[in-house]
C-alpha cells in the first residue's frame, strides 16, 4: 500500500513539474500577450493542482491536508479569474489605441 | 521520497528565475503582469513544498495568504492598466 501511494505521488509530482515547464516555455517563446496568457494560465493551474494534490496525499488525512486542498480550490478559482481580468484590460487598452 | 520533493523544489526555483526574464524584458505592461502572476502561482506551490519538507506545518497558512496577495495584486494592476486609476 505504501509503495502504491509513493508511485502515485511521484507520478503526480513529475507530471505537475512537466506542466510548469510547459507553461514557462510558453511564457518565454510565444509571440503575443494573449498567446502567452493562453499558454501559462491553464498549464500553471493544472501543475499547481497536481503538485499540491501529491503533497496532500503525502501528509495523509489531517488538518494540514485539508488546508492544502483549500489552497488548491483557491488557486483553481482565482487563476482563471485573474487571467480573464488581465485579458479584458489589455483588450480594452488595445481597442482604445 | 524526500529527495524527490527537494528536487521538485529546486526545479521550480529555476523555473521562477526563467520567468523573471519575461518580467524584465516584456514589451507591454500586461506581459509583466502575466509573468508576475505565474511567479506567484509557482511561489505558492513552492512554499507548500517547503512546509512538507521541513515539517513546519504553519507554512501552509503562509502559502494560502501568498495566493490571496498575488490575486489581489493582479486584479489591482489590471484595473490600473485598464482605467489609469484604481477606483
Amino acid at each position: 500500500m505504501e509503495l502504491v501511494l509513493d508511485v502515485i505521488m511521484v507520478l503526480l509530482l513529475i507530471v505537475g513539474a512537466f506542466f510548469f515547464l510547459v507553461g514557462t516555455v510558453g511564457l518565454i517563446r510565444m509571440p503575443d500577450v494573449f498567446c502567452r496568457m493562453h499558454a501559462t494560465t491553464k498549464s500553471d493551474t493544472l501543475g499547481a493542482g497536481l503538485i499540491l494534490l501529491a503533497l496532500a496525499i503525502y501528509h495523509g488525512i489531517s488538518l494540514i491536508s485539508l488546508k492544502i486542498i483549500i489552497v488548491i480550490a483557491f488557486v483553481w478559482i482565482t487563476n482563471p479569474t485573474a487571467a480573464h481580468i488581465i485579458a479584458k484590460a489589455e483588450w480594452n487598452k488595445q481597442k482604445e489605441l | 521520497m524526500n529527495m524527490v520533493l527537494i528536487g521538485i523544489t529546486i526545479f521550480l526555483a529555476l523555473l521562477t528565475i526563467v520567468c523573471l526574464y519575461r518580467a524584465y524584458v516584456g514589451p507591454t505592461s500586461a506581459d509583466r503582469v502575466v509573468s508576475i502572476n505565474v511567479i506567484s502561482t509557482k511561489i505558492t506551490t513552492l512554499i507548500a513544498l517547503l512546509a512538507i519538507i521541513t515539517g513546519e506545518d504553519t507554512f501552509v497558512d503562509v502559502s494560502l495568504v501568498y495566493a490571496m496577495i498575488g490575486f489581489i495584486m493582479t486584479v489591482c494592476v489590471a484595473k490600473y492598466i485598464e482605467k489609469g486609476k484604481l477606483f
